[in-house]
């Protein structure tokens, strides 16, 4: 049942990445390739239906952290407070952006505020996931003990780096699929730039992390793979090949992370004191109740959100 | 110590102020959600352009407040972790439960079909584009559901056994039967139809005192004055169900909330008291005869106990403490909640009797005074939480763990102040920003507008 959870929480995780992954891409590189503001807006429309939805998959991961493995949720969120908040900050100031610039009667506030909203997390996420991989400093009450800084080590700022990358060439091949004309060609330049360089950073962190499991190292090797893909399939103009091959890359480095965990949830630098998946774990009663749910409601959600891509899915001619 | 009494300090200030302003947009959202859906559905059987109107003007404020709503959401999840890291380990067997459920059960509903909504307008066949309106205001009103009942398990916590040092669920059916839950949800979803119903009601009065679109607006605002009404009602009927359950689950609650000292038979609803908290007694003390004892056991009678007598039987049941929240602020708060709830429906009432059988008053004080009332509900729920929460004190879990016991051990001051500035300054920012926002559409009035998000224009291809 903790197996269960650990994996539920790892598609949430991956769920999240995938789809705000591309939010945070469009926000990123909505002033390289928009120019003026009817293109400016076009980017924005892009994600305007969707964006809220895919965050919710971020407060589902951290409902289902805190129902499943309370301690993992204490530990985590106390112990980055900081960077949290920096995150937290960013997610108010992204949200009241997107849905305020068209209303406003000046966009240049909200587009930086878009553009700093999207960027901060789509690194700062990279970091606490690449601590957390890399386990982190705690007492025998699983409190961190560190400071801000042991966060902002060299491995953990490559982490950061690896998931900038990707989210922004995931950004970039996501506005290559949805719009048309210069937009299209600008986003594709600029997937073709990134490609190469998101290899190789997320290949590095991937390396560098490292893990004794066969499972990794394959893992290791589809997103790669898929980095690659992708950018082939950009060349060639199969914006779809290209979306679905990026999705797939960051999917794989999430599930690449939580390998590597296993059956850790988040290692100490003294085993003695890590949080694993079973003294950070609810009761089984507990875990039992939000099996059912979550083994309900969680392919709803997928059909309806599912559904809402198909409801948007022409392309949008931007100006 | 002292450092740690200061995070404790922090982190309540914290979450008082980042939640205290969460509910500012919430209950908007939820009564207003219903509202556009109502008239969206009126204008889908009747075809007359005035809904369609409706919908469209008061959609766009909607849109403008949940907004802030959704943003300032994210906080209160997160911040059990941040700054309760004692709490969440303690009780997220239980408490994480509701939590979680209401993401995957009610926030997914209400962002995904709000998307659909504002963007659907001409994708989606009309049916379906109503029914979107209505699911994502379903969601919105499953969503306060079950964080209710994560709130009512810290008033009042069922269906749990202490294990391994901490609260194991053991009944979740229990926890989502609350007693707590089954009053406080209808309390303050009619709460929350009272602040939008006065939201529509001031709005459409601004409209009337410019004699500005008066043929739509003279409904809308009747429409405002039948709903505030009748949710005051409901306030007032689930209010009272909620003492008489907070006298038998929380006394200690109740006799803050009265500044009721010794246990008394026959007591008197408090209407003004100067109490003198250090020596556990009032100096001065106006009441109505009998009225706390009919509020809290139904007869006049009854016998309420006194703040003295509480905290001398909790002293024997928990041990040495001080077991006695801020009594000021306890009683004041309660009064002030049902004091602005009042005045909200008689503005209400005042104006169905004035504006009754077609008359539309010329005396624009009315009007203006309509449109102070938009802030009445508003205080009254942030009343009403100050209370419901100081009340509690010194529990976070009532009976099981003290908010002292709660705060994160391993955050310093300086963080906490950091995001206690950070966020106070943030959101003081954005209230301004949103404020002025609605100004500004709803000066634009109800008109066909330019839509908020236009189709980008198809030409250049």
């Amino acid at each position: 049942m903790e197996t269960f959870w650990f994996l539920l929480i790892a598609v949430l995780w991956t769920g999240y990445f995938v789809l705000e992954g591309f939010d945070f891409g469009v926000g990123i590189l909505m002033p390289f390739v928009a120019r003026g503001e009817a293109q400016r807006r076009t980017v924005v429309r892009t994600i305007g239906p969707v964006w809220d939805g895919n965050e919710v998959w971020l407060l589902v991961a951290g409902g289902a952290t805190f129902a499943a493995f309370p301690e993992w949720y204490a530990t985590l969120f106390s112990g980055f407070y900081l960077p949290l908040f920096l995150i937290l900050l960013a997610l108010i100031l992204r949200g009241v952006a997107l849905e305020y610039r068209n209303k406003s009667d000046s966009q240049k506030g909200w587009d930086r505020a878009f553009f700093w909203g999207s960027l901060g997390p789509a690194v700062l996420w990279g970091v606490a996931f690449a601590n957390i991989a890399a386990g982190v400093p705690l007492d025998a009450d699983h409190e961190y003990t560190g400071t801000l800084f042991t966060l902002l080590n060299p491995f953990a700022l490559l982490g950061g780096l690896a998931t900038l990358l990707l989210f922004a060439q995931h950004g970039a091949v996501f506005l290559a699929l949805r719009t048309t004309g210069e937009l299209r060609e600008r986003a594709r330049r600029i997937a073709r730039v990134l490609g190469p360089l998101t290899v190789v950073a997320a290949a590095a962190f991937l390396v560098l992390l490292g893990s004794d499991k066969p499972a990794y190292w394959v893992i290791t090797g589809v997103a790669a793979a898929a980095l690659v893909a992708s950018l082939l399939a950009t060349v060639r103009g199969r914006d779809g090949w290209a979306f679905t091959g990026s999705a797939l890359a960051i999917a794989a480095l999430v599930a690449a992370l939580f390998t590597a965990l296993f059956p850790n949830v988040m290692p100490a630098l003294d085993p003695a004191n890590s949080l694993t998946i079973t003294n950070a774990a609810s009761s089984p009663y507990t875990l039992t109740v939000m099996t059912w749910v979550a083994v309900i409601f969680t392919p709803v959600v997928l059909v309806y959100q599912g559904w809402t891509y198909w409801v948007f899915r022409r392309r949008l001619t931007g100006a | 110590m002292l450092a740690r009494m200061d995070v404790l300090d922090l982190s309540r200030w914290q979450f008082g102020i980042t939640t205290v302003y969460h509910f500012l947009f919430v209950p908007l959202t939820i009564g207003l959600s219903i509202l556009v859906a109502g008239w969206q559905t009126a204008w889908y059987r009747t075809k007359k352009p005035e809904y369609l109107r409706l919908t469209k003007f008061f959609g766009r404020l909607f849109l403008i407040n949940f907004a802030m709503g959704v943003v300032t959401g994210i906080v209160q999840e997160f911040q059990f972790g941040m700054n309760w890291s004692d709490y969440s380990r303690f009780v997220g067997d239980v408490f994480g439960a509701p939590l979680a459920m209401e993401g995957l059960m009610a926030f997914f509903l209400e962002s995904t079909f709000l998307g659909l909504w504002i963007f659907g307008w001409d994708k989606l066949p009309p049916k379906v584009h109503l029914a979107t309106i209505w699911t994502a205001a379903i969601g919105t009103n499953i969503s306060a559901y079950f964080i209710l009942a994560a709130n009512s398990w810290m008033q009042h916590p069922v269906g749990y056994t202490i294990n391994n040092g901490r609260a194991e669920l053991t009944d979740i059916w229990a926890v989502l039967t609350n007693p707590t839950t089954l009053v406080t949800f209808p309390h303050v979803i009619f709460g929350a139809f009272l602040t939008a119903a006065a939201f529509v009601l001031g709005v459409s009065a601004w409209f009337l005192l410019r004699k500005r679109e008066t043929s739509l607006f003279r409904p809308a605002m009747r429409l405002g004055m039948a709903v505030a009404l009748v949710s005051a009602a409901g306030v007032s009927f689930t209010g009272h169900w909620q003492a008489q359950l907070m006298t038998e689950q929380q006394p200690m609650k109740m006799a803050a909330a009265e500044a009721l000292w010794e246990d008394e038979k026959a007591a008197g609803f408090s209407l003004f008291a100067v109490g003198d908290v250090e020596n556990g007694r009032n100096h001065v003390n106006l009441q109505i005869p009998y009225g706390l004892s009919i509020l809290a056991t139904n007869t006049p009678d009854g016998e309420v106990e006194g703040i003295n007598d509480i905290q001398k039987r909790y002293e024997a049941m928990y041990g040495p403490g001080d077991y006695v929240p801020a009594v000021g602020i306890a009683y004041w708060s309660f009064r002030l909640m049902i004091g602005f709830g009042m005045l909200a429906a008689g503005l209400a009432l005042l104006g169905l009797w004035l504006t009754r059988k077609g008359r539309l008053p010329e005396r624009p004080w009315l009007y203006r005074l309509a449109v102070l009332g938009i802030g009445l509900p508003f205080l009254a729920n942030t009343m009403g939480w100050i209370f419901t929460e100081m009340g509690r004190q010194p529990w976070t879990v009532f009976g099981l763990m003290r908010t002292a016991a709660a705060v994160s051990p391993g955050v310093d001051v300086t963080s906490v102040a950091i995001t206690l500035v950070g966020f106070t300054l943030v959101y003081a920012v954005l209230a301004v920003i949103e404020v002025r926002l609605l100004v500004k559409y709803i000066k634009l009035g109800a008109e066909e507008q330019p839509e908020a998000e236009p189709a980008a224009p198809a030409l250049s291809y």
